[in-house]
């Protein structure tokens, strides 16, 4: 059974690991990627990634010195007990993990009226869930400031339809991916309600951008964002070019017959998620 | 870096930075100070107060940036630009009292866009995502003030052939306006 001692452990590895490593699916991406961007300077930038990334690797430092807030999904199996004291467990895990490895405190106590640093990264923002069967699937994404401030949610008319949700996707990227460090993990949420529909463009980012989706809809879809984000000419750390992403990912879920809620959530080039399961 | 980076030794006059590019790789050597958003409201408090700069910073050069603890034996452990636009509210004035280059990511308001046109400074980009690579760049780093911001804290580092870009050149030329228009619609 998955107690809050031992997803605290996982959360713990997995902050160390995802802070020093590049994810795999991405690395892979930006490989392929700087043998087809047209731009000089383009290529230049994504070599400047790749060397980060194997400098962090083999100095074990930091890919980014913004090491983010620390969002932890636990989807738990409906057979299991909820784990006693999980908020208190994970936080005092990802103050070790963020002591012990380096990594910046980036949270302020309260966004309105206590702009001070909490000192220890914490609170985690947590999330717990059901699924069928036992043991759990635990999440970590570090998710840095600039990426994540570009982002948006918009309440589209149900009529907009695909067309929409693409001009909804470029909007945002086209106005925001100047500070989100591109090439970018687009994760694009559909559906739901106002509230949860930034959940779901977060979770599209856990996704590898190397696994196509089961649904040929979805992966058309996909497929068709990915190339009209690439065709705004952005490009790597916006300098111009044709890597503006390396992959979109879209989660979409019922909504109201009204509705039609779109959510963008942009994710770096040093995109740091992982997924484990817990026995 | 491309072999045909120019070199820039910081800090820089306006007269120093005038024929540099936007657009141009760039190795920037020398010193440069560290402020975030609660670093600019700082320094521009003490600005008001007291007429000038404080801690020496007429001629600097301001890098948007909020690094790691030390690591790796060397004096930071990542560094890289945040994002600058969030500087802006800030900027023109600092442009004025005499800062003469900032490096930071991302785009920037006309306003300052305006600002470095009218008096000679020019905004570098360095990769945002490249701090790993970038803290070996940074011979040294020392607290100036207020450390009691933390990650925060008005920093002098010196640099050593650190890579970047120039963003906003001294006319105003803009590479996050020109670029992305030159590869619109261009498919990989």
């Amino acid at each position: 059974m998955p107690g809050a001692e031992t997803i605290a452990a996982v959360v713990e590895a997995a902050v160390a690991q995802v802070a020093v490593t590049l994810r795999p699916d991405v690395l892979s991406a930006m490989r392929a990627a700087i043998d087809t961007e047209r731009s000089e300077r383009g290529r230049a930038v994504l070599q400047q990634l790749l060397d980060n990334a194997a400098i962090a690797a083999r100095d074990v430092v930091p890919l980014c010195q913004d090491t983010g807030t620390v969002w932890v999904w636990v989807e738990l199996g409906v057979e299991e007990h909820p784990p006693h004291g999980l908020q208190a467990a994970v936080d005092s895990a990802v103050a070790s993990a963020y002591r012990e490895n380096g990594l910046r405190m980036s949270v302020v106590r309260d966004a309105l009226f206590d702009r001070t640093n909490t000192g220890d990264n914490t609170p985690v923002f947590l999330d717990v869930t059901l699924r069928p069967g036992t043991g759990a699937t635990v999440h970590v994404m570090l998710k840095g400031g600039g990426s994540d401030n570009a982002s948006m949610v918009a309440m589209l008319d149900p009529s907009a339809g695909e067309d929409g949700i693409a001009e909804t996707v470029l909007r945002a990227v086209e106005a925001k991916a100047s500070g989100a460090c591109p090439p970018l993990i687009v994760g694009v949420g559909v559906g739901g309600t106002f509230d949860s529909v930034g959940k779901l463009a977060k979770k599209a980012l856990l996704r590898p951008i190397d696994e196509l989706s089961a649904d040929p809809r979805l992966r058309a879809f996909e497929a068709r964002l990915l190339d009209a984000v690439n065709a705004s000419g952005i490009g790597p750390a916006a300098l111009g070019g044709t890597t503006t992403a390396l992959g979109v990912r879209v989660v979409s879920a019922p909504c109201h017959i009204a509705a039609l809620p779109v959510a963008v959530n942009l994710g770096c080039s040093a995109m740091r998620s992982l997924t484990v399961e817990v026995g | 870096m491309a072999a045909d980076a120019i070199r820039v030794n910081l800090p820089a006059t306006p007269a120093e930075l005038s024929s540099l590019v936007a657009g141009q790789a760039v190795l920037l050597s020398g010193v440069v100070f560290t402020a975030r958003d609660a670093t600019h409201e700082r320094i521009a408090a003490e600005l008001k107060r007291t007429g000038e700069l404080p801690f020496g910073l007429v001629g600097a050069t301001l890098f948007y940036a909020g690094p790691t603890p030390a690591a790796a034996g060397r004096a930071v452990g990542s560094v890289g630009p945040t994002t600058a636009k969030r500087m802006d509210a800030w900027t023109p004035e600092l442009l004025s009292a005499g800062i003469t280059a900032m490096i930071g990511k991302g785009a920037r308001s006309e306003a300052v866009r305006r600002a470095c046109a009218e008096t000679g400074a020019v905004y570098f980009a360095a990769v945002g995502g490249t701090a790993a690579l970038l803290a070996t760049h940074v011979r040294s780093a020392e607290t100036i003030a207020w450390p009691e911001l933390g990650t925060e804290a008005l920093m002098r580092m010196e640099f050593d052939e650190f890579p970047a870009f120039v963003a906003i050149d001294a006319t105003g030329a803009d590479v996050y306006a020109f670029a992305p228009a030159e590869w619109k619609k261009v498919r990989p």
